[in-house]
């Protein structure tokens, strides 16, 4: 068992992106999936104990040691990198995109008001959104989704790891049943389900 | 790096990243209800902003004008006696632009958010990685696929098309070929193999025309939608898969 754990540990490690438990599981196909994730919990709180400088941390469906929160301005200091850097106009259309994704360039500037040319090939650049497909309507828009790149570099576990996205999810729902209210002109009982 | 500094940006008044967000700071100054906007007041500021932002000779963006335009629409629908007899519940003039400032409101808070997360190479750093170049490819082991553009796919056609044996050029076959049959053939193979490399397809197959055939043939199945393509590296071996698995 302490052996399994040291080797997961150098697997997540040498491993260039976040790790996910199947992949440590394709080394080890004897050991069950439950069984490595209870080993990487493990692990997890003994990086949490011993409050040093890194931890392990669940991103993009995998995990990956990264240095705890407090520390960046130090290794900032080391590194000549520049950081990412997003204008307030590429993280709200990356927001937008975030959480209402598949969505096309016109949905997406109906939402902010503007045009989203510029703003959309940098996050295009960067890797942070991807072209998922083309939307089946007249002039065939391109549809955008986020990529797991996005996930890396917002620390997030999955998509709906996104904060809020359950709220936002239940305020829209609601917004349609008030909309479909006034519609039809009479009360919708399900209202109080949500 | 630099060249992003040389770019000649369009100046634009920082607090307003559109037409919306002009509005929404007009709200908050007025200490307005968002549900029930003063539509007359709304439109006089706003249109003594846009007097100013064109004082100041800004590149008055094209937006603003049609946001003027919907103010003023909605001011006039509202000055309107409401129908005696409604036929049916009349919407508020104002619901539809009080939706896309409450969306746009949700979503600015959202992206405040975003940005504030603990980001990658700014909060929270992991191990240095080489980049993928620098490092050796190891034999036998997976490859990480990317997405192919249509530039790879032309690249790769030209591959093919160079390595073409020049007498061979001369020979005319008149085999009857179309893009249909191509298309099948394409197809065909893919249910066998599941994925087929690009230079896989036209092996023992090197005439000119069916190598432009088959090419075409890709194009059409990735506009469908049938089939997709992938590629290892820029300028690496162009892999194509099934779109859907059947």
């Amino acid at each position: 068992m302490e052996k399994i754990k040291a080797i997961v540990e150098a697997l997540i490690f040498a491993s260039d992106t976040p790790l996910a438990p199947e992949k440590i599981r394709a080394v080890f196909p004897e050991v069950e999936k439950t069984e490595i994730k209870e080993i990487i919990d493990q692990l997890v709180v003994e990086y949490n104990e011993r409050q040093g400088g890194i931890s392990l941390q669940e991103v993009a469906g995998g995990f990956q040691f990264r240095t705890n929160l407090e520390l960046g301005q130090w290794i900032k200091k080391l590194k000549s990198t520049k950081p990412h850097h997003l204008s307030p106009q590429a993280l709200e259309t990356l927001a937008i995109i975030a959480y209402k994704q598949p969505i096309v360039k016109s949905e997406i500037e109906s939402i902010r008001g503007v045009d989203v040319g510029a703003p959309l090939k940098g996050l295009l650049e960067k890797k942070l959104i991807r072209i998922v497909g083309r939307k089946d309507v007249p002039g065939k828009p391109i549809i955008y989704g986020t990529t797991r790149k996005f996930l890396e570099v917002f620390n997030l576990k999955d998509i709906m790891d996104l904060p809020n996205i359950r709220e936002l999810k239940e305020l829209h729902q609601q917004q349609e049943l008030l909309e479909q209210d006034i519609e039809e002109e009479k009360p919708q009982e399900d209202i109080s389900d949500l | 790096m630099d060249n992003e500094q040389n770019l000649n940006y369009a100046i634009k008044l920082d607090i307003f990243e559109g037409p919306l967000d002009l509005l929404l700071y007009l709200i908050k100054k007025n200490e307005i209800d968002i549900y029930n906007i003063p539509v007359a007041l709304i439109t006089e500021q706003y249109l003594q902003y846009l007097k100013m932002i064109k004082a100041l000779n800004l590149d008055l963006a094209g937006e603003y004008l049609v946001m003027a335009a919907t103010l003023i629409h909605i001011k006039s629908r509202m000055l309107l006696p409401p129908p005696e007899e409604p036929e049916e519940e009349e919407e508020d003039p104002r619901a539809e632009l009080v939706r896309q400032l409450l969306e746009h409101k949700t979503f600015k808070e959202i992206a405040a958010s975003l940005g504030s997360r603990p980001l990658l190479e700014r909060d929270v750093f992991t191990r240095a990685v080489f980049p993928p170049d620098e490092m050796e490819k190891t034999d036998g082991e997976e490859e990480e696929l990317i997405e192919a553009s249509v530039f790879e796919l032309i690249e790769a056609f030209h591959r093919v098309v160079s390595q073409l044996d020049k007498k061979e050029l001369l020979e005319i076959d008149l085999e009857k070929l179309s893009l249909t049959d191509i298309i099948n053939e394409v197809m065909d193979q893919l249910v066998v193999t599941k994925s087929v490399t690009f230079e896989d397809l036209l092996k023992g197959k090197r005439d000119r025309r069916r190598i432009i055939y088959t090419f075409l043939a890709i194009l059409e199945l990735i506009k469908l939608r049938m089939i997709k393509a992938y590629q290892t590296s820029v300028f690496g071996v162009i892999r194509i898969f099934p779109a859907v698995e059947s």
